[in-house]
């Protein structure tokens, strides 16, 4: 087979404006980044301190491909552990939620303490003198592998590399500063789900930075004034390429030249019945109606409207990726506020208004890609750089930033 | 629960009504289904049992239903598909000034343009049903479905 074998993969030169259709297709490709990207120096969004409120709480979660458990131990601290029992590499959680003291193996009841160390093995003494552990065998170096972590306003991030800078750091001061606006107060989870995307997880990486598909593929951006392409707004961008913002206000710009004719979402004006879910109360101190934040590799941040969530992306193989929505609202919401949010989140989610034809989009492109793998995208908008934008969304310097990221990450 | 048997037939026209107005794609009738005041959820498993409020689709009156529809003729974008119902297990768990509550179950199988089937979403209808110039409607309906997870997006109602 190996005169079949594909030649490791390679990108052609130094242009992040093109990229090659492999990388959403390749089973290699995909292998690397679970190594180099997830398991790589990247801070990996876990879960919410306000899903873990009290000792012995727990949560299994992702990184990438990889099972995570995140517990609160006795001292209140937070711990992230790789969820494969040192023994024989069983889950040891395999429930999604829950509290305990331990967490036990059921294969063979190998058990830990909240922090991962491995506390009683069974029948480690044997039966009747026969069998059980050697005398040299170290319960010491037998934990759970354990994550870094950070917590940053509520967010809980785990890393597996000790190259990974601190989270301040990594994200910079202004991309800091847009979580900040958004999670001002302590949060209260309203709800799940999830969404299987039939696509590399990396479109949907792409398309939450694409600020340029906004008012042209959701056709309710346009229609009630979410995001329109005259409307003032940016986006922002870490030093680094790898995060950035997109936000848009309800103050006009001014005006601004659009062909409606050519424009598909301008074309079929409609109104709705009852506008009620698109009412806004301004609770962050600005006009922002929308604001898209990522947090590289697999974090979005989300305030559309008062529609506030985050969203976490799991890969699921070259072509499926998984799509889970944490519905979020403040501890302190009053009944009309809270009343309001569950209105507004129909805009978003699986059966969002303004987001379920990104289900539909990636699936496109991974459906276009397989054609010819060595063939390129072209992503030339606002380029060919990765150079904040002021006043126009219409950019995809975003894009280009998540692809040096990921260069960068796989050093390709 | 002890129900008159002619009720019990009317309420199962209304549910077959309901399922063959999807699956025939006259959408355009679903609002009517419900009355003015009508409530539609559809929530996941996870979340109705943990008392979580957050919905996939939450219509709180009969504008915000014909909203639903309109909204996925003029603007959303998806790939064609359509939907087959099938339900049983119809069980009237009570009745009150607010209505007759009633649990059954359900299973959509949807078929996309390219003949991909699947099982797309099954579970629960809880109802309370009303009278309305001679007719049963929804006061409310929460559509139950057993899985977080749905698979690309959820367009036409369940």
């Amino acid at each position: 087979m190996s005169g079949n074998q594909a030649p490791e993969f390679t990108w052609p030169d130094d242009d992040i404006s093109r990229v090659p259709y492999q990388v959403y297709t390749d089973a290699d490709i995909y292998a690397r980044e679970q190594a180099q990207i997830f398991q790589g120096p990247t801070w990996n969004f876990l879960c919410l301190e306000a899903e873990l409120p009290n000792p012995g709480d727990y949560k299994t979660t992702f990184v990438g491909e990889a099972s995570i458990i995140v517990t609160r131990d006795d001292d209140g601290a937070i711990n992230g552990l790789l969820n494969r029992c040192a023994h024989k590499g069983a889950l040891v959680c395999y429930k999604p939620c829950g509290n305990t003291r331990h967490l036990t193996c059921v294969y063979h009841n190998w058990s830990y303490d909240l922090d991962g160390n491995l506390a009683a093995v069974a029948f480690s003494k044997g039966v009747g003198g026969q069998g059980g552990l050697p005398d040299d065998f170290e319960t010491a170096g037998h934990g759970l592998q354990r994550l870094r972590i950070e917590t940053y306003r509520g967010l809980i991030f785990g890393t597996f590399s000790d190259a990974t800078p601190a989270f301040a750091d990594y994200m910079g001061p202004k991309l800091l500063a847009s979580i900040d606006r958004v999670l001002i107060k302590p949060l209260k989870v309203l709800g799940y789900h999830s969404q299987m995307l039939p696509n590399n997880w990396k479109l949907y990486a792409e398309n939450t930075r694409d600020s340029y598909h906004a008012s042209l593929l959701h056709v309710f951006h346009n229609t009630f004034g979410i995001v329109r392409p005259n409307m003032r707004g940016g986006v922002q961008i870490a030093d680094s390429g790898w995060h950035h913002r997109s936000y848009a206000e309800r103050v006009p710009a001014g005006d601004v030249e659009i062909d409606k004719e050519k424009v598909r979402s301008l074309k079929n004006q409609y109104s709705l019945d009852d506008v009620s879910l698109m009412e806004h109360v301004e609770e962050l101190g600005d006009t922002v109606t929308n604001s898209i934040q990522t947090v590289f590799p697999s974090l979005v941040i989300q305030q559309i409207l008062n529609a506030l969530a985050v969203r976490q992306l799991v890969p699921r193989g070259p072509d499926r990726s998984e799509l889970f929505w944490t519905i979020l609202g403040f501890e302190d919401d009053d009944d009309a506020l809270l009343e309001l949010r569950l209105k507004v989140n129909n805009l978003v989610g699986p059966a969002g208004f303004v987001s379920m034809e990104d289900g539909l989009a990636g699936g496109l492109v991974q459906r276009g890609a397989v054609a010819d793998p060595a063939a390129r995208t072209v992503m030339p908008m606002g380029g060919p750089g990765i150079e904040p934008s002021v006043g126009s969304r219409v950019t995809e310097a975003a894009v280009r930033g998540f692809w040096k990221g990921w260069r960068e990450c796989m050093g390709i | 629960m002890n129900t008159d048997q002619s009720l019990r037939l009317r309420i199962e026209d209304l549910f077959t009504d309901y399922v063959h107005t999807i699956d025939d794609d006259r959408l355009e009738e679903w609002p009517d289904y419900f009355t003015d005041a009508g409530r539609y959820r559809i929530i996941t498993r996870e979340n109705h049992e943990r008392g979580l409020p957050a919905a996939l689709i939450y219509c709180d009156g009969k504008g915000m239903l014909r909203d639903r529809i309109s909204a996925m003729r003029k603007a959303n974008v998806f790939d064609p598909q359509t939907y087959c119902h099938t339900g049983g297990a119809v069980q009237v768990v009570g009745a009150d000034d607010d209505g007759i509550q009633v649990r059954s179950n359900f299973t959509v199988i949807r078929t996309l343009s390219d003949g991909a089937m699947s099982t797309f979403a099954c579970g629960r209808y809880l109802d309370r049903i009303t009278e309305e110039d001679g007719a049963l409607k929804f006061a409310e309906r929460t559509v139950v479905i057993d899985s977080r997870r749905v698979d690309t997006l959820l367009v036409i109602p369940l």
